[in-house]
């Protein structure tokens, strides 16, 4: 694809009939006079996530039309047709990646983060002085691009997913090591002294009422953990990844100006995100279901 | 495990001290002057009797039931429990705590929080659950066992509060200010309820309040503190039946008893 | 009970720990690098018939040109002389790269909070927005929007735009969504009878955004800058990349992994460290000071 190819035909956007720009004003005004008066309407929360369903829907149109009428370059922006279409071509070197990347990386490296930084907030559950060292390098390692550790990761891991799956640990683990910590101190004073009054041992006041408490805050890092393990799985393949992954196939096809082929693997990474996070969400709704939170929400 | 063993005197009358305080005192260090929180405070409370601790705020009542209840360390003086030491009452599960607030768990319905401390003490699930809607329909919360705390009002929250106190059957309950959260036609009712609990099980009660109508129409035994050292100014031995109801408060006999508390809280203020 | 403690007792009571727990790192770190480093070095530095001490080990490890893992004070040595024995503009001198990397940090940052304080405004303002827009801003705060950063610098490549440029994009797109989020949420937190306060007053919209809402919104708005900060310079650094990785905190890295210059990645890594640390500090120092000016606690 020639780039000053692709430059001059965004630039002169010519080649479409004279009826075609008063054409698409009149849609753009039909489109946002729909969503004007969807988003009027009252009523329950699915009629309310109808607005935001139509106003996408509208925005594939537009994509759809203008790329085509205005004969776009694949190499800047596909159409959304392209871009299914490419998801059906695809599939199985997508489905690949999607096992390579979300299935070992990042389900494994989440599960493991998660989990050790929850045991090592139980842990140091009765060392204070542990907790004080502890809880403000915790909270830095979020100001610190961690991602950064994917070149050492291969050194020390290899090529393969078990190097991501490092990276996403050390993503995963303070957020949750933070979170557990904070919510192992939520249980309410009174509660803590009533199971204080019972004689209580502190295995089963943990059990009976310091996890229970803690629920809110551990879903909270396991969600916000849901969205860095992908980034950091996905990035970390853009540091090197021998044949597939989601970040792998991003990268080289890019580098290819395969663009479908691209767009394709950002939406099944996006599709993989959303789902994810729903997933959680409807496991805190079940697990946490008593917290103001979650009775709202 | 509740082991007999630790009280040791016989189910006499109300001469058999439930608690035993002499001398005690409780003092924080603070950073100008120590805080004398409770000074030489000596009580005896009998068995079977239901004695309410009254004064303003910083009078230490809070202080003593806590530490009656070993949530504070006295620095001075001794405090017995059945005998024993606050610590080693606890140990033995010799008394249920009521607090301000219901202190209920969230994710427990009424009936898994009123089993709680059954569950913790290692009683069989099927026990536990008969013995706890047995307390639940005392406090006249049958069918609520279903219930979510958060579906529930701060007065029915409370009467759940004290079924699960009085689930394990201890010997002494205490409670702290349990009704002050509350409006006052609420208020009145679980007055009512809880005088009634008493007649029947004539367990010992350490009750805290602010309410001077309140600590007369439960208490048989009225304790009035005052601040500034903490300290018990006067104890009053109430005059009144031990069979109550609500109209009581009109009689000459409890205006009066509410009258010698009133003027026994004002002579403490100096 | 509270005792009281003088300024010394509580600086060692806060600090000690963490000053503990950092020796604790350095010290397995030294560790982990004459575990890891032994081999290699047994292999290529040692002579094994000769036979070796476990001190000559030992030191053996702690000095190799490309080890495994470099010690402490390799990294310490390669960081120190890369800041002083290069001219600042040198590409060797990882002052060259912060500055780089950090420009595009700093620019997108801005560019994404003031799109995202805008956004947020006229969401608040507008049902229609609010219903359509809102709810996928939220939604893609759950999908790895980094994995769009190839397709944004091979289009703006072919538009012409290369350099700072789409790094600040990217970076720009990353600060954007937390902080629209987090405003939308802030300028929504007066709660009920505030608002209705400022109606009693015949407050216009505008009064009531710049003397109520905006005041309100910004404990919300500084802890997501601090996260929106971050992001931009993770995205920055994965935006040096693709690129053929000539310049910034990225591209270093990701050089010093093709030539398996492992102390050239530590010494990186390292500095992208302490500049993510201090620009989360500004941000926060700023949040100081203007909180501190409006009285808070």
């Amino acid at each position: 694809m020639n780039e000053t190819a692709a430059i001059e035909t965004v630039a002169g956007a010519t080649g479409v009939a004279p009826w075609f720009w008063p054409g698409m004003l009149l849609l753009a005004l039909v489109a946002g006079y729909s969503v004007y008066r969807m988003a009027a309407v009252n009523g329950s929360r699915w009629v309310g996530m109808a607005t935001a369903a139509l106003f996408g829907v509208w925005v594939v149109v537009f994509w759809e039309i203008l790329v085509r009428a205005l004969d776009v370059p694949r190499v800047l922006l596909p159409a959304p047709s392209l871009v299914i279409g490419s998801l059906f071509d695809h599939a199985p070197k997508l489905w690949g990646d999607f096992v390579q990347t979300v299935l070992k990386a990042v389900l494994i490296g989440w599960a493991l983060g998660c989990g050790l930084g929850f045991a090592v907030a139980v842990a140091i559950d009765r060392m204070p002085f542990l907790q004080r060292g502890l809880l403000p390098v915790a909270s830095l390692t979020s100001a610190i691009p961690l991602v950064g550790v994917a070149p050492i990761a291969v050194m020390w891991f290899g090529f393969e997913w078990p190097s991501k799956a490092a990276v996403v640990v050390l993503m995963t683990f303070f957020p949750m090591l933070v979170s557990t910590l904070a919510g192992l101190q939520a249980a309410g004073k009174l509660e803590r002294e009533l199971m204080y009054s019972y004689a209580a041992s502190y295995p089963r006041t943990l059990l009976a009422l310091r996890l229970p408490a803690a629920l809110p805050f551990i879903f909270g890092a396991l969600k916000v953990n849901a969205t860095l393990a992908l980034i950091g799985a996905i990035v970390a393949e853009f540091f090197g990844s021998p044949t597939s992954g989601l970040g792998f196939r991003i990268s080289t096809e890019a580098a290819r100006m395969n663009m479908p082929l691209v767009w394709g693997a950002i939406v099944v990474a996006a599709v993989t995100g959303s789902v994810a996070y729903a997933l959680l969400v409807a496991l805190e709704r079940r697990a946490a279901f008593w917290h103001p939170s979650v009775r709202e929400g | 495990m509740n082991t007999a063993s630790e009280n040791p005197v016989s189910v006499a009358a109300s001469d058999v001290a439930a608690v035993e305080v002499r001398n005690a005192s409780v003092m924080y260090q603070t950073a100008d002057t120590p805080v004398h929180a409770l000074s030489n405070v000596d009580l005896h409370i009998g068995e079977g009797e239901f004695v309410s601790l009254i004064g303003p705020s910083g009078c230490g009542k809070t202080t003593l039931l806590r530490v009656i209840a070993d949530l504070e360390h006295i620095s001075a003086g001794e405090v017995l429990v059945n005998g024993v030491s606050p610590h080693d009452a606890r140990m033995a599960r010799a008394y249920g705590y009521v607090f301000q607030a219901p202190a209920l768990f969230p994710w427990r319905n009424v009936l898994a929080n009123v089993t709680l401390p059954l569950q913790i003490q290692g009683k069989g699930r099927a026990d536990a659950k008969r013995i706890a809607m047995a307390h639940l329909e005392q406090v006249g919360l049958k069918g609520f066992e279903g219930k979510y705390p958060w579906q529930l009002s701060g007065g029915m929250q409370q009467r759940v509060s004290i079924a699960r106190a009085l689930s394990f059957e201890p010997k002494i309950l205490m409670m702290d200010e349990p009704f002050g959260a509350l409006d006052e036609i609420t208020r009145d009712r679980l007055n009512e309820q809880l005088q009634q609990l008493w007649q029947r099980e004539r367990r010992t009660v350490v009750f805290v309040t602010h309410s001077i109508a309140e600590a007369v129409y439960l208490s048989t035994k009225i304790v009035v503190m005052s601040p500034r050292p903490g300290r018990i100014v006067k104890v009053i031995d109430s005059t009144l039946p031990d069979e109550r109801h609500l109209g009581l408060r009109d009689t000459p006999e409890f205006v009066a008893l509410a009258h010698e508390v009133r003027e026994a809280l004002a002579d403490g203020h100096h | 009970m509270a005792t009281t403690r003088t300024l010394w007792q509580r600086a060692v009571h806060d600090w000690l720990p963490v000053v503990v727990v950092l020796m604790a790192v350095v010290i397995a770190w030294y560790v982990a690098a004459w575990a890891l480093n032994a081999p290699g070095a047994i292999e290529r530095v040692l002579d094994e018939e000769a036979g070796y001490t476990q001190r000559e080990l030992f030191d053996a490890t702690m000095s190799m040109e490309r080890p495994l893992m470099p010690a402490p004070h390799q990294v310490a040595l390669d960081f120190y002389e890369s800041l002083t024995e290069w001219p600042v503009d040198s590409p060797r001198n990882l002052i060259y790269h912060v500055i780089v990397t950090g420009q595009s940090t700093l620019l997108g940052f801005v560019l994404g909070t003031a799109l995202g304080l805008l956004l947020s405004v006229l969401i608040v303002h507008s049902r229609t927005l609010d219903k359509a827009l809102l709810p996928w801003i939220v939604a893609s705060q759950t999908v790895p929007v980094l994995a769009i950063a190839p397709i944004v610098l091979v289009v703006l490549g072919s538009l012409g735009f290369s350099g700072t440029a789409p790094k600040a994009f990217i970076a720009m797109y990353l600060c954007f969504f937390p902080v629209t989020v987090a405003m939308v949420q802030g300028l929504r937190s007066p709660q009920k009878i505030e608002t209705e306060m400022m109606h009693t007053y015949a407050a216009s919209r505008w009064q009531s955004l710049w003397l109520l809402r905006l005041p309100a919104a910004l404990p919300f708005l500084f802890p997501a800058l601090r996260v929106g900060v971050a992001a931009g310079l993770v995205g920055a650094m994965v935006a040096e990349l693709p690129t053929g990785a000539q310049a910034g905190l990225g591209a270093r890295l990701l050089t010093g992994s093709y030539y398996g210059q492992t102390t050239q990645i530590w010494s990186a890594l390292v500095m992208s460290a302490l500049l993510g640390l201090a620009l989360t500090g500004i941000v926060a120092g700023v949040e100081r000071l203007v909180l501190r000016s409006r009285g808070a606690k």
